[in-house]
C-alpha cells in the first residue's frame, strides 16, 4: 500500500520524472564529454550558470524558469567557448582554462547575487536552491521545459551523429574531410550547457560535475561501441536518478541531489568491477589463475627433473597449496618410502614431461 | 599608527585578500605547470567532507584538529583520484569528476543526518566572508591582527618555505619528472606534499574566501604569469603581484558599488589575466598578430 501512495504523490513523481529526464540527456552529452577529455566541463558549465541566473533576474525581475534557463544557457555556453578559446590562443591547458572560467564566472555571479541583493529585498535562499538543487520545488510546467530541452538536445545529437562521432575521436581525419571541426567542437561544449540547464533544478551545480561523468564513465565499462555507450549511459543516468529519488522520498530528510549522484558512483563502482572484459575482478582472477598454473608447471617440472625435490616435504604455504592442488587432480601422491615427500603419478609424469619439452623449448 | 590602520577595516581585508593570493598562487604555480589545476577544484569541494567527518569523530567545529581533518581530505580526493586512474579504466579527467561529488554528497547527507547537532553553514564554506575578517583578531605584540591574516601569514610562510628548500627538487620534477625520478628527487612525494600545502592553504583560505573563489586565487594568477613569463622564479613574483593589485582593485571597487568583497577581488584577477592573454609580451595575442603581420609585410630574404 505504501508503494501505491508513493507513486500517485505529486511531488514524487515530478521529482522521478524530472531525474529521468536528467539521466537521459546528461548521460549522452556526458559520453562525448568523457571521451574528449573534457570531463570536467559540466563543473565549469554548471558554475558559470550563476550570472545567467543572476542576469536574468536582474533583467525580468522575476524568478521564472524560462528566464533562469536562457540566463544560465548564456552564460553557459559562454564560459565553454571562453574556455576553448583559452585553450586555442594562449598555451594554457585545458585543465587551467577549466579552472580559470569555473573561478571567475562564478566569482562574477557571486558579485553580481550581492548587487541584486544590495539593490532589493530578494532573499538569499535562490542561492542555496542554486548550489545544491530543490527536486522537490519541481513543478509539471518546469518538467514540460525540461522535456521539451532533452528532446531538442537527443534530436540535435542524431542530426550530427555522424560528424559528431568523427570529431570525437579523429579530429584531424575531420578536418581533412572539410568537416567544420571548430564549430562541431563548439556546438558539442555548448550542448552540455543544455544538460546543465536541466540539472541545476535537480542536483545543484556542484554535483552537477558527476551527474556528466559518472553515467558514462560506467557506461564505458559495457561497451566498446559509441551507439552502445549513449544507451547505455542514459540507462544508467535514469536508474540513479530515479533509485536517488525514490531513496530521498522513502528517508524524508535526505537531499535528492547527492543521493541520485551516489547511485551512479555505485553503479561506477559496480560497473568497474564487473564488467566483462574490462572489469577489474575478472583481471584479478585471470591473473590468479595464470600465477597458479605458472606455479604447477613450475613444481612439475622441479619434481621430474630434480628427484631431491620429491624428498623435500616442508613447502612453503603457497607451493603447498598447489601441492594440494596437484594431488587432488591426480598428478602426484604422498610417496610411500619413509613417508615424505612426493612422487609423480602416471599421469603426473606425462605431464611434467610436456612441462620439461616447453621449457627447455623456450629456454634454447 | 600601526594600530590605527589595523582597526581601520579596509586595510586588514586587503592585506588579507592579498595573502590568501600569493599564498595559494604559490602551489598555483605547480599545479598549473603539471596541468592539474582541477584538483584545486576537487580538494576545495572535497574539504566539506573532512569537516563534517572530524567533527563527527571529535565534535570539534574549529581549530588546529579541523585544519588537520581537511586538509587529510583534500589529500583523500588526490589518491583515490589517482587510485582510479592508476586502473587504466577511466581518464585522471574523469577520475576527478568522480570523486569529488561523491565525497561532497556523503559530506552533505551527514550534514542531513546531523543537521540539528551541528552549525557548519554550508554558504560559509563555499562563499567565505572576507568583509569580516576585522571582527576575528587575536593580540599579537600588543596590536589586535585579524585572525585570517595570521592563519594567511603562516600558509605563505609554509608554501615559500616548502618551495625555497625544495626549489630545484620541484623544478625539475615539474619539468621532467622521469629525469627527477631517476635522480631520486622522489616527484610523488613532492608532489603530494605540495598537495598537503595546497589543502592546508584551501582551508586557511576558506573562512575568506570560500571554496570556489579559492580556486580562481589559486589558478587565475598563475595561469596569467605562466602567459607572461618562461622563468619559473618569475612566475612567482608575477603570481603575487597579480595578487595584490586584484586585491587591492578588487577592495575598492566592491566597495564602490556596493558588492561581494571577495567575489569582485576574484574577478579582478580574472581581468589580469585577460590583459596578459591579449596584450602578454612574447605570446599575448595581440603580439602575435603583430608579429604574423610584420612577418608577412617583411620582404623575404632569399636564401642564397
Amino acid at each position: 500500500m505504501q508503494w501505491l501512495d508513493l507513486l500517485s504523490d505529486y511531488t514524487f513523481q515530478n521529482v522521478v520524472i524530472g531525474a529521468s529526464l536528467l539521466g537521459l540527456i546528461s548521460g549522452p552529452l556526458g559520453c562525448f564529454a568523457v571521451l574528449r577529455r573534457q570531463s570536467l566541463l559540466g563543473d565549469a558549465i554548471s558554475h558559470a550558470a550563476l550570472p545567467g541566473v543572476c542576469l536574468s533576474f536582474i533583467i525580468t525581475g522575476s524568478r521564472d524558469i524560462s528566464g533562469v534557463i536562457i540566463g544560465s544557457l548564456v552564460t553557459g555556453s559562454l564560459a565553454a567557448l571562453t574556455m576553448l578559446l583559452l585553450t586555442r590562443k594562449s598555451r594554457l591547458k585545458t585543465d587551467a582554462a577549466l579552472g580559470i572560467c569555473l573561478s571567475i564566472f562564478f566569482a562574477i555571479g557571486i558579485v553580481l547575487l550581492t548587487y541584486i541583493q544590495s539593490t532589493n529585498n530578494a532573499s538569499q535562499g535562490g542561492l542555496e536552491a542554486f548550489l545544491f538543487g530543490q527536486a522537490a520545488a519541481t513543478l509539471r510546467s518546469d518538467l514540460w521545459i525540461m522535456g521539451g530541452i532533452t528532446l531538442v538536445t537527443l534530436t540535435l545529437l542524431a542530426v550530427f551523429w555522424k560528424q559528431a562521432k568523427l570529431v570525437t575521436f579523429d579530429t584531424q581525419y575531420a578536418r581533412t574531410l572539410g568537416m567544420p571541426t571548430t564549430a562541431i567542437e563548439a556546438v558539442l561544449t555548448c550542448m552540455v550547457a543544455l544538460a546543465v540547464v536541466v540539472g541545476l533544478q535537480m542536483v545543484g551545480v556542484i554535483l552537477m560535475a558527476a551527474m556528466i561523468v559518472a553515467p558514462a564513465a560506467a557506461a564505458r565499462q559495457w561497451s566498446r561501441h559509441l551507439g552502445g555507450m549513449l544507451v547505455i549511459a542514459a540507462g544508467i543516468g535514469i536508474v540513479s536518478g530515479v533509485s536517488g529519488a525514490t531513496i530521498s522520498t522513502l528517508s524524508r530528510g535526505l537531499a535528492t541531489g547527492p543521493l541520485v549522484v551516489l547511485s551512479a558512483t555505485t553503479i561506477v563502482l559496480i560497473s568497474l568491477a564487473l564488467a566483462p572484459g574490462r572489469g577489474l575482478l575478472w583481471g584479478t582472477i585471470k591473473h590468479y589463475r595464470q600465477k597458479e598454473a605458472l606455479q604447477k608447471q613450475q613444481l612439475l617440472y622441479a619434481l621430474y627433473k630434480h628427484p631431491l625435490a620429491s624428498k623435500h616435504y616442508r613447502a612453503t604455504f603457497g607451493a603447498r597449496w598447489v601441492l594440494g592442488k596437484l594431488k587432488r587432480q591426480g598428478y602426484l601422491v604422498r610417496s610411500t618410502d619413509g613417508g615424505s615427500g612426493w612422487r609423480l603419478t602416471s599421469r603426473g609424469e606425462k605431464a611434467a614431461k610436456q612441462v620439461v619439452a616447453t621449457f627447455e623449448e623456450v629456454a634454447t | 599608527m600601526i594600530a590605527e590602520l589595523l582597526t581601520n577595516t579596509a586595510l586588514p581585508i586587503i592585506l588579507v585578500g592579498a595573502m590568501v593570493g600569493i599564498a595559494s598562487s604559490a602551489v598555483g604555480t605547480f599545479l598549473v605547470l603539471r596541468g592539474n589545476s582541477m584538483l584545486t577544484d576537487a580538494i576545495s569541494h572535497s574539504i566539506v567532507f573532512g569537516i563534517v567527518i572530524v567533527w563527527l569523530l571529535t565534535k570539534q567545529q574549529s581549530g588546529l584538529v579541523q585544519l588537520v581533518g581537511a586538509a587529510l581530505a583534500g589529500l583523500l580526493t588526490v589518491f583515490l583520484t589517482e587510485a582510479l586512474a592508476n586502473t587504466k579504466r577511466v581518464k585522471q579527467d574523469a577520475a576527478i569528476g568522480l570523486v569529488f561529488p561523491a565525497l561532497f554528497s556523503i559530506g552533505v547527507l551527514l550534514l542531513n543526518v546531523y543537521a540539528h547537532d551541528i552549525h557548519i553553514d554550508t554558504h560559509t564554506v563555499l562563499l567565505g566572508e572576507i568583509g569580516f575578517v576585522w571582527l576575528d583578531t587575536i593580540d599579537l605584540f600588543g596590536l589586535p591582527i585579524p585572525q585570517a591574516l595570521v592563519s594567511m601569514s603562516i600558509m605563505t610562510l609554509l608554501n615559500y618555505a616548502f618551495i625555497g628548500l625544495f626549489y630545484k627538487e620541484l623544478k625539475l620534477a615539474t619539468f621532467d619528472p622521469a629525469l627527477a625520478k631517476t635522480f631520486g628527487f622522489m616527484p610523488t612525494i613532492l608532489f603530494y606534499v605540495m598537495l598537503m600545502l595546497t589543502s592546508s592553504t584551501a582551508v586557511a583560505a576558506f573562512d575568506a574566501v570560500g571554496a570556489v573563489l579559492f580556486i580562481a586565487f589559486a589558478i587565475v594568477p598563475a595561469s596569467a604569469a605562466y602567459l607572461l613569463t618562461d622563468r619559473l622564479w618569475m612566475m612567482f613574483i608575477i603570481g603575487a603581484l597579480i595578487s595584490i593589485a586584484a586585491s587591492l582593485s578588487g577592495y575598492y571597487l566592491a566597495v564602490y558599488l556596493n558588492v561581494s568583497i571577495g567575489g569582485m577581488m576574484a574577478v579582478m584577477t580574472g581581468v589580469f589575466l585577460i590583459l596578459a592573454f591579449l596584450a602578454g609580451p612574447r605570446y599575448g595575442v595581440i603580439t602575435q598578430y603583430m608579429k604574423r603581420r610584420r612577418a608577412r609585410e617583411a620582404p623575404v630574404e632569399p636564401p642564397f
